[in-house]
């Protein structure tokens, strides 16, 4: 167990130099990004030049990279077009929104999960049928449209939360943002929880249990819900990475300055510099979100075992 | 596209690959061979296989039929969209702008004055394309990938999995622009191919998840102790029992992609207008929700059917294919 | 009323809830919120692009904080837009290229310092020296000894323009190197601001707070967050400020700063959204402002592709402006926030400033059955469809471009013939500009950077000028341009410079569309809130009850 984990764990340095690389050629095979620097007027050559050498935009790609690893080894992340470090933008962004996702996350898994319990163990019945039409207002209306109406009546018309968040942007006023930016993966957790329970109540250990006449809710629990639970923790340990880098448009509608509005800008203004630290983080976000959720293989399911 | 008359030999090719690659699961199954039953194989009379044990329950399942009905009918839409709207997506007179039904126009006006009710009707084609396609390509490759990661394990699943990081990694924004803007094409293959190479990771890793459990399971052992080679092990008794959960992934997820290609387009390297698409009309009807809401509801539950009909299908087909319900 | 519905949140999360109250901002609630002449301004702004240097900031954002904490040599007039002599005693010339100037005595910056000649003549040399990086270095392009600190390629020869030279604390001298009667009129531009010795001496200090002459001082500067701005008590000029001043706070989306102004967390959004607009009276019950500014939209035409350059091009391009049903967009799309446009310039000039209503004649007025006969007189749209480029991340240019496609489609009677071509962003659309990537037209805008009718004319249209995006050239346009520019009487240059316009409509070198106009919204808190012709708000004049 220790051994496989310090295995993963080195695993991350090819998948941090190859995951860099990538990001970094991908921004350069956008162009040039001094060009959009000088507003609707056309850069002055000079100037342009001057900031290109400046930004070592005139070097080739391999060696930009090669002198941006280097740098990054030694903690210095380069720095945006504006003149920020990159490693301060990270500082200001990455906490807020590592409270927004543990807010999406909580709502995915209270929520999902309980939906998903309880249609799948009532399926077909009202309940289900209500919760699927849920997922459907869900899926077919744009995160757009959820947040602003949300925003309009709970901010505006009944005052009950501020409309934007405050640059702070503490656990309480991430509630609905939060809400927001889990509801599309609420209902992918929901309907994944109901299949795996509707298919899990009929095996043989569910059927075990009852007629050892164990109590209902402890089979559920213990028993049917812990089996069933594989494809929801994979699901979640996915979408920890995309909640955190994705959450563009959730981020503009409450004015969060988080991770996914600044990636979007860096991504916009092709600051290589920006785009590959924050994606780096992100990456790196991932392997320990699978790592865990692998690890959790193991807890939900005895019989999986890691070498 | 829409260069193409309607139902010209270009797009006759795209809405039944969707269709057909349902129907093949059934067929294939269906077809001769001793074919010994699925691990609880019961019932009476001779033991058939369990595609064709699915294809048995689906054919009387009125779920199945009712959604297929509404999935034929996307289809025909889609080739034919002339079949039941006459006006022309693109003929659009700023007079009318936001304008609610009127007669002849039942779904009033969209920002442009275009007729909401052609313009969802033609969109169908763009967006039911991009759906099923991407969500068939994205379905094969991870369920594929991630199978193979999560059955043998080792070497080839540390890297698949390291890959999945890696491509989890990339912003879509950022896939996007560099992809796709330099491509110039209107039609919405570009699209389809992008959302099936960032989009495959997520059903690799719940494909390989569900692997890792179900080759524990007493009946994979056994059939491993009876000497089943390891594709039919993978294709008989795994891949069956560990489909569920990307049945359910890929349904919701075929929703999701017809809004992401609208999100592609509002970047600028989406579907190219004249492309009529559903994403296209409810990014575009969004901000105006507060105003003219009936530019949003028409689009929008358009792609709510459809979604709800896969949905359906996807429930169906699972529900056929577990042995346990039987 | 904020702060009862915040106390509602208090009794969930006490200790977090209060800080969340307290930054929460401008609104009734907030402790700084004491009225009248030391009440506070919230209000909405972006983040600026650049690092705050004056000669380093082409935007607005940036534009607001400079407007509030610089006063150069001369200030345009919020109202009129006139130049009015501001730092500056006087600015004199016998020959429209040599000028004196003589600089206020008794202004200082806020720390201090005392404004001298040396304080300009410093901070020009900085702005045009090729090294320092920055983007307005252009703006000095007129004053002598520019080419030696900014060659056009390779490294500068000198770190001074021997233009610039100081005769006495209060006086220097500048020689340009070509003649220029208008140039005094462009010193109000921020580029042209005094910048204290601190800003050279201890450059990343100045930055993380920058110091001016202005009427507010930075209290605070949370970089993407907000910047706090506070009167300056000893600002020596006539336009002290009327509030105890502005906090601007950092909205990424506007549809958030106009929510947050409804529900009465801020005080001002000077950006409307368009999807608002059909709302805005009924919202903020007639506190909006919708008035010109000095901006105007264009399609410009790649004149270096023969498609668009040939023969009877002209025709061509001149139908399509007949083509283009400028009323109804602007009303529809716009919600008025456009006024059609009937000239190159706007209306911000002023009729004596060189705004000619109705310039461009019946060239500009929507006509089908003529512009189709133009269309077919030029040759027809070249390969029977065109495009139309815009950027698409930024300003939603998407609507007005499929409108204007859509107009020219149904005056061809072809629902083909025009489509938008977005482009993924702005940076990509400009490297296309510049590359002369362009087959077709494409979007552009201009900003002025001073009310003068030259800036709407010389840099867009002069041959090979800055931003002459679709290189456009005309013998006879630079000729009557040249003539304007030696021209030392106002009116016979504005006369010239008309008659330059003029050349521009016959060939129609870019199809003008609309006048941009600036628009705001603001709470009950604030009163005597106005638009300057930049559509920056003038945060000084804003009164708080």
């Amino acid at each position: 167990m220790g051994r496989y984990v310090i295995r993963r764990l080195l695993q991350m340095i090819p998948v941090f130099i190859g995951a860099t690389l990538l990001i970094f050629l991908m921004v350069n095979v956008m162009g040039d990004p001094i060009q959009g620097l000088c507003g609707n007027k056309a850069c002055d050559p000079a100037t342009a030049a001057q900031l290109r050498r400046e930004f070592g935009l005139d070097k080739p790609v391999w060696q930009q990279y090669l002198t941006y690893m280097g740098h990054v080894f030694e903690g210095n992340f380069g720095t945006a077009f504006n003149g920020q470090p990159v490693i301060d933008l990270m500082a200001a962004a990455f906490p807020v929104t590592i409270r927004l996702t543990i807010v999406a996350i909580i709502f995915e898994i209270i929520i999902g999960i309980a939906l998903g319990v309880v249609t799948g163990l009532r399926r077909g019945r009202p309940v289900d049928t209500t919760v699927l039409l849920l997922t459907l207002v869900v899926i077919s209306v744009p995160t757009f449209v959820t947040g602003l109406l949300i925003q309009l009546l709970l901010g505006v018309e009944w005052n009950v939360i501020s409309p934007s968040v405050s640059p702070e942007a503490p656990f309480n006023e991430l509630i609905v943002p939060g809400l927001v930016l889990a509801s599309v993966s609420l209902a992918y957790v929901t309907r994944l929880t109901r299949t795996s329970i509707a298919e899990n109540r009929r095996a043989d250990y569910v059927r075990t249990a009852i007629a050892k006449g164990l109590p209902r809710r402890r089979v559920v629990v213990r028993h049917l819900l812990r089996n069933s639970l594989i494809p929801v923790v994979t699901f979640i340990g996915t979408d920890i990475g995309s909640l955190m880098g994705g959450a563009i448009v959730t981020e503009r509608i409450f004015n969060i300055h988080g991770v996914g509005y600044q990636l979007y800008q860096g991504i916009l203004r092709q600051n290589s510099q920006t785009v590959v630290g924050f994606v780096t983080v992100l990456v790196l976000v991932f392997l320990v979100a699978n790592l865990l959720v692998d690890l959790l293989y193991a807890v939900l399911d005895p019989r999986i075992r890691y070498a | 596209m829409p260069e193409h008359t309607p139902g010209g030999p270009g797009d006759g090719a795209i809405a039944p690959t969707g269709a057909g690659g349902q129907m093949d699961i059934a067929t294939e199954g269906a077809g001769p061979g001793p074919a010994p039953g699925g691990p609880e194989e019961g019932g009476f009379g001779q033991p058939r296989s369990l595609w064709s044990d699915a294809w048995h329950d689906l054919r009387r399942n009125p779920v199945f039929i009712i959604s297929s009905l509404v999935i034929l009918f996307l289809i025909v839409i889609s080739i034919w969209p002339s079949l039941i709207a006459s006006g022309n997506p693109l003929s659009c007179d700023l007079a009318h702008a936001q304008d609610g039904p009127s007669p002849g126009h039942p779904f009033g006006f969209n920002g442009q004055g275009c007729d909401v009710y052609t313009r969802t009707v033609y969109g169908a084609r763009a967006s039911v394309t991009v759906g099923v396609c991407a969500t068939a390509g994205v379905a094969v490759v991870g369920s594929i990938l991630g199978g193979l990661a999560g059955f043998y394990g080792g070497t080839w699943d540390a890297l698949l999995s390291r890959l999945t990081d890696i491509f989890f990694g990339i912003p879509v924004v950022l896939g996007g622009l560099v992809l796709l803007s330099v491509i110039t094409s209107s039609t919405v293959w570009p699209v389809v191919g992008f959302i099936v190479l960032l989009g495959w990771p997520q059903i690799a890793r719940i494909a390989r998840g569900s692997v890792i459990t179900i080759k524990e399971n007493d009946f994979v052992q056994a059939a491993r102790a009876l000497g089943a080679s390891d594709s039919r092990m993978l294709l008989r008794h795994i891949m069956p029992n560990a489909i569920a959960p990307v049945i359910v992934v890929a349904t919701i997820a075929l929703g999701t992609f017809i809004s992401l290609e609208a999100t592609l387009s509002f970047l600028g390297v989406g579907v190219k207008p004249p492309t009529v698409s559903w994403g296209i009309d409810i990014s575009s009807a969004s901000p105006y929700v507060r105003n003219a809401p009936h530019m949003l509801l028409w689009p929008a539950g358009a792609l709510a059917i459809t979604v709800l009909a896969f949905i359906m299908l996807g429930d169906a087909v699972r529900d056929a294919l577990d042995p346990k319900l039987r | 009323m904020r702060g009862a519905t915040h106390a509602k949140w208090a009794a969930g999360a006490v200790a977090v809830a209060l800080t969340a109250t307290a930054c929460g901002g401008g609104g009734g609630g907030s402790s700084s919120g004491s009225g009248g002449a030391n009440g506070i301004v919230s209000a909405s702004w972006g983040d600026p692009q650049n690092p705050l240097e004056p000669a380093n900031t082409n935007e607005v954002q940036g534009g607001k904080v400079l407007d509030m904490i610089f006063r150069g040599l001369k200030r345009y007039n919020p109202k009129t837009a006139k130049a009015e002599n501001w730092l500056a005693q006087s600015i004199t010339t016998k020959d429209s290229q040599n000028f004196n100037v003589t600089v206020k005595k008794g202004w200082t910056f806020s720390n201090g310092e005392k404004i001298t000649a040396k304080s300009f003549v410093d901070a020009w040399n900085y702005g045009a020296y090729l090294k320092n990086n920055q983007v307005n270095a252009p703006f000095f392009q007129y004053i002598d000894g520019y080419d030696a600190v900014h060659p056009t390629t390779g490294q500068p020869s000198a770190k001074t323009m021997s233009g610039l030279k100081v005769t006495g604390p209060q006086t220097f001298t500048v020689r340009l190197s070509q003649k220029f009667s208008m140039w005094p009129d462009t010193l109000g531009y921020a580029a042209f601001s005094p910048l204290p010795s601190v800003f050279f001496t201890d450059h990343a200090k100045w930055l993380s707070k920058p110091i001016g002459d202005g009427p507010y001082t930075i209290s605070s500067y949370t970089k993407g967050s907000q910047m706090k701005l506070r009167k300056w008590k000893n600002y020596p000029g006539p336009d002290k400020a009327k509030n105890g001043g502005v906090d601007l706070k950092v909205y990424t989306d506007n549809n958030t700063a106009y929510t947050d102004l409804t529900a009465g967390n801020l005080d001002l959004v000077d950006d409307i959204p368009a999807s608002q607009l059909k709302n805005v009276k009924s919202d903020l019950n007639g506190r909006y402002l919708n008035t010109p500014a000095g901006i105007i939209q264009t399609i410009a035409f790649p004149f270096y592709n023969k498609n668009w350059n040939g023969k009877n091009s002209a025709k061509l391009r001149t139908g399509l402006s007949m083509a283009i049903n400028r009323a109804q967009i602007t009303k529809t799309i716009f919600e008025n926030t456009r006024t059609p446009a009937t000239d190159w310039t706007s209306p911000v000039l002023g009729t004596a400033g060189g705004y000619q209503h109705g310039l461009c004649g019946k060239a500009c007025v929507y006509n089908p059955a003529e512009a189709r006969k133009l269309i077919k007189e030029g040759g027809g749209i070249p390969g029977g469809r065109m495009t139309i480029t815009y950027n698409a991340d930024t300003g939603s240019h998407k609507e007005w471009v499929d409108a204007t496609c859509n107009s020219i489609n149904n005056v061809l009677h072809n629902n083909k013939a025009c489509v938008g071509a977005p482009v993924g962003t702005f940076a990509d659309f400009r490297s296309r500009i510049t590359q002369h990537k362009m087959s077709g037209p494409f979007r552009a805008g201009w900003q002025m950077d001073y009310p003068l009718i030259q800036d709407f004319l010389q840099p867009l249209y002069y041959t090979n000028a800055s931003s002459n995006d679709g290189k456009f050239s005309s013998p006879k346009f630079d000729k009557l341009v040249n003539q304007a520019n030696a021209e030392t009487d106002r009116t016979k240059a504005v006369k010239l410079f008309q008659q330059a316009e003029g050349v521009v409509r016959d060939q129609m070198a870019a199809i003008p569309l609309w006048y941009q106009n600036g628009s705001a919204g603001y709470s009950d808190r604030v009163s005597n809130v106005e638009l300057n012709p930049f559509s920056v708000p003038v945060y000084g004049d804003i009164k708080v009850k």
